[in-house]
């Protein structure tokens, strides 16, 4: 019984901290998507963000203005993105892997010098104040990013139902043939749209560096962004669902180092699994010949 | 899906001119060559700004580059070892590509196809080695062949979108290869970084016997070659291409599209596994995570940059190895990070992937009518 409090206590605390890059940057895929473009390229994003918020933090002292600067790199990248899609017979499913690639090169160039230094980590939450065991205190050490991150999401499920750009992101995403009719700029929303995915995944790579595992190094994002990418088909591309989503995740990933808390070293990567097998289940399940995914942007390239 | 956009662009121009035009095959290579080298060229430029930004000389950079990857006997070795897992991941995309389908999984293929040869080699540890190489190279193949035709079956049977199966089933089989490889096929003697048993110094694949060259390059090219002479040479990569073309039209024709769908995916898996087997009994020796070094993605580029043509994934191939090779001439000589190819690599990807939409904007590569 002792040990399986132990493991809980430790797969809670791993599934908060874990979870949160995962619902960051399956906040912006899920942005982009719905707009109607897939954006690989958040992997990249991420690893650039990441790097971004550690320099920035070591250099000013201040880690929120590294998450920020962090945001505003990864919109850069995104519009990048974003623009080179917008022109006719490019592939946005190899333009993200190139961008990946890029965002990844990038970061390691200029994040050279930032491996050895120690930068300002982001504050916690001391949300386990009311137990007495250091476990539990340790455990409810929850970053903020965390709440900003599911206020981000309700924001998010706001913006796209109940907001006048929301409705035109879903109207692109949907029918680019109901969006010209309408005069919208399919172009100039889809661009907008990238780049404010990438600055939430930039966000999510803040996150790594300044929080969890808080270091930056070259080996720091091990390809959450390309996995976002199941996490918001998991989602449904629905905002809320992503929090679910990125807590599930995030568990089935903090479940190996917390079985390595007492004693158990086999067959986590399993668990790791997981999730995925259960992505691939729903969509074998719910999707029939002929017919895409309910909740599906009907402009999204993987959707055909 | 791709190909199929590709296609409609391009008929653009009147089919009737292309009849008349005895020159037309000739300008349409031209443009598939001239299009990625000014996007190239582009790249380089772009880069040059970049050093030139950071106060170094464009000039030795792209000298030092030359000498890294080409110039010399062992550079040259250095590079063509690189390209060789990447002439094969390349066609794991190119292969399917052609019915239309854009698989983004072959990693998984490598990982399971390189773990697959290992575990096929160590009962077979002191028979005659030629007979071990050949078991490996057919069971690494298999496993990728298997694991991509997953894909492949959902999408034909469920109608399951191979991206996301792909991508989804690679993270699963990344996972199964990191089980297997820390757990039950672990060599005890392995402490920092699991590995499974070695195949044995006996079972190593030595270079191409007459020369110092990998020998991965020699299986990837003849890969890259048979594809080309599959998919532009035979009725049944006609019928791949038809059904990459028109889905509807090639169903209408009575095409097997299900069939042709599994087809592709094996071949394409299959070439990926066989990476993985190589890298294993050319290079590591034995199954570890050094497996997951990325090939299958940088594969799926080079698939795009050589607008899925297998023969153009050659050159491709042993461009962007050499440019991985000079990374550690580079490292020392200019006192520059070793990810500075990598960034010179992106520029690279993206100016070429960009540069596609210059297809069939310049008159003279149409084909024009007599008078």
């Amino acid at each position: 019984m002792d040990a399986l409090y132990t493991v809980t206590i430790a797969m809670i605390a791993g599934a908060l901290r874990v979870s949160t890059p995962f619902l960051f940057v399956s906040l912006g895929e899920c942005l982009t998507e719905r707009s109607g473009r897939i954006n690989l390229g958040n992997e990249g994003v991420m690893v650039l963000g990441a790097m971004v918020a550690y320099a920035i933090s070591y250099h000013t002292g201040s880690p929120w203005i590294g998450v920020l600067v962090a945001a505003c790199a990864g919109a850069l990248l995104g519009s990048l993105h974003g623009a080179i899609c917008s022109l006719a017979r490019v592939n946005d499913v190899a333009m993200g892997i190139a961008i990946m690639l890029a965002g990844t090169g990038i970061a390691f160039f200029f994040g050279k010098p930032y491996v050895e230094p120690e930068a300002a980590h982001l504050p916690t939450l001391p949300l386990g104040f009311w137990s007495d065991a250091p476990q539990v205190r340790s455990a409810l050490e929850v970053s903020p990013l965390f709440f900003i991150g599911i206020a981000a999401a309700i924001v998010l499920h706001w913006f796209f139902r109940a907001t006048r750009i929301g409705l035109r992101v879903r109207i692109v995403g949907d029918s680019a043939d109901a969006a010209r009719a309408l005069g919208l700029g399919i172009d100039r929303i889809r661009l907008l749209a990238t780049a404010a995915g990438s600055a939430l995944a930039g966000v999510g790579g803040a996150f790594l560096s300044l929080s969890y595992p808080g270091s930056w190094n070259e080996g720091l994002s091990s390809g959450q962004g390309l996995m976002a990418v199941a996490l918001v088909v998991f989602a449904r591309w629905n905002p809320l669902h992503c929090i679910t989503a990125a807590l599930i995740f995030g568990a089935a990933g903090a479940l190996g180092p917390s079985l390595q808390t007492v004693g158990v070293s086999k067959g986590y990567y399993l668990f790791y699994a997981a999730p995925y097998v259960v992505t691939l289940v729903i969509l074998a399940a719910t999707v029939k010949p002929g017919r895409s995914l309910r909740g599906m942007p009907g402009e999204l390239s993987i959707g055909r | 899906m791709s190909s199929a956009a590709q296609a409609s662009g391009q008929a653009a121009s009147s089919p009737a001119a292309a009849a008349t035009d005895r020159y037309y095959p000739v300008r349409r290579a031209l443009e598939a060559i001239v299009g990625p080298l000014a996007a190239l060229l582009f790249s380089a430029v772009g880069f040059s700004i970049f050093l030139i930004l950071l106060g170094k000389s464009p000039a030795d950079f792209f000298a030092l580059m030359w000498k890294g990857a080409f110039a010399s006997s062992f550079s040259l070795q250095n590079t063509l070892q690189r390209a060789a897992p990447l002439l094969l991941t390349a066609l794991c995309v190119a292969v399917p590509a052609q019915l239309g389908l854009v698989i983004i999984g072959g990693e998984g293929a490598v990982v399971l196809g390189g773990l697959a040869a290992t575990v096929v080699a160590l009962p077979l540890d002191g028979a005659w080695p030629p007979l071990v190489q050949v078991a490996m190279g057919l069971a690494g193949a298999a496993a990728g062949a298997a694991w991509i035709s997953i894909t492949g079956a959902l999408r034909a049977w469920r109608g399951i979108n191979e991206t996301v199966a792909s991508l989804v089933l690679a993270y699963i089989g990344i996972a199964l290869f990191n089980h297997l490889v820390e757990g039950p096929l672990r060599d005890p003697s392995s402490l920092n970084k699991p590995s499974t048993y070695a195949i044995g110094d006996a079972n190593m694949m030595g270079p191409i016997p007459g020369t110092d060259l990998h020998p991965g390059l020699a299986v990837g090219v003849v890969a890259c070659i048979l594809c080309w002479v599959l998919i532009s040479r035979t009725s049944l990569g006609f019928s791949m291409r038809v059904t990459g073309g028109n889905l509807r039209a090639a169903q209408l024709q009575g095409l097997p599209v299900q069939r042709l769908i599994m087809l592709a995916c094996v071949i394409g898996g299959g070439c990926a596994g066989l990476a993985g087997m190589i890298e294993v009994a050319a290079v590591h020796g034995r199954a570890n995570a050094s497996l997951i070094a990325g090939y299958g993605y940088a594969g799926i580029l080079i698939a795009f940059l050589s607008r899925q043509n297998p023969l153009a994934i050659i050159p491709m191939s042993v461009l962007l190895g050499g440019i991985g090779a000079a990374g550690g001439l580079l490292q020392r000589r200019m006192d520059l990070p070793d990810a500075t190819v990598q960034v010179l690599q992106g520029f690279i990807f993206v100016a070429i992937l960009a540069s596609d939409t210059m297809q069939g904007r310049f008159a003279w590569f149409q084909p024009r009518a007599k008078g």
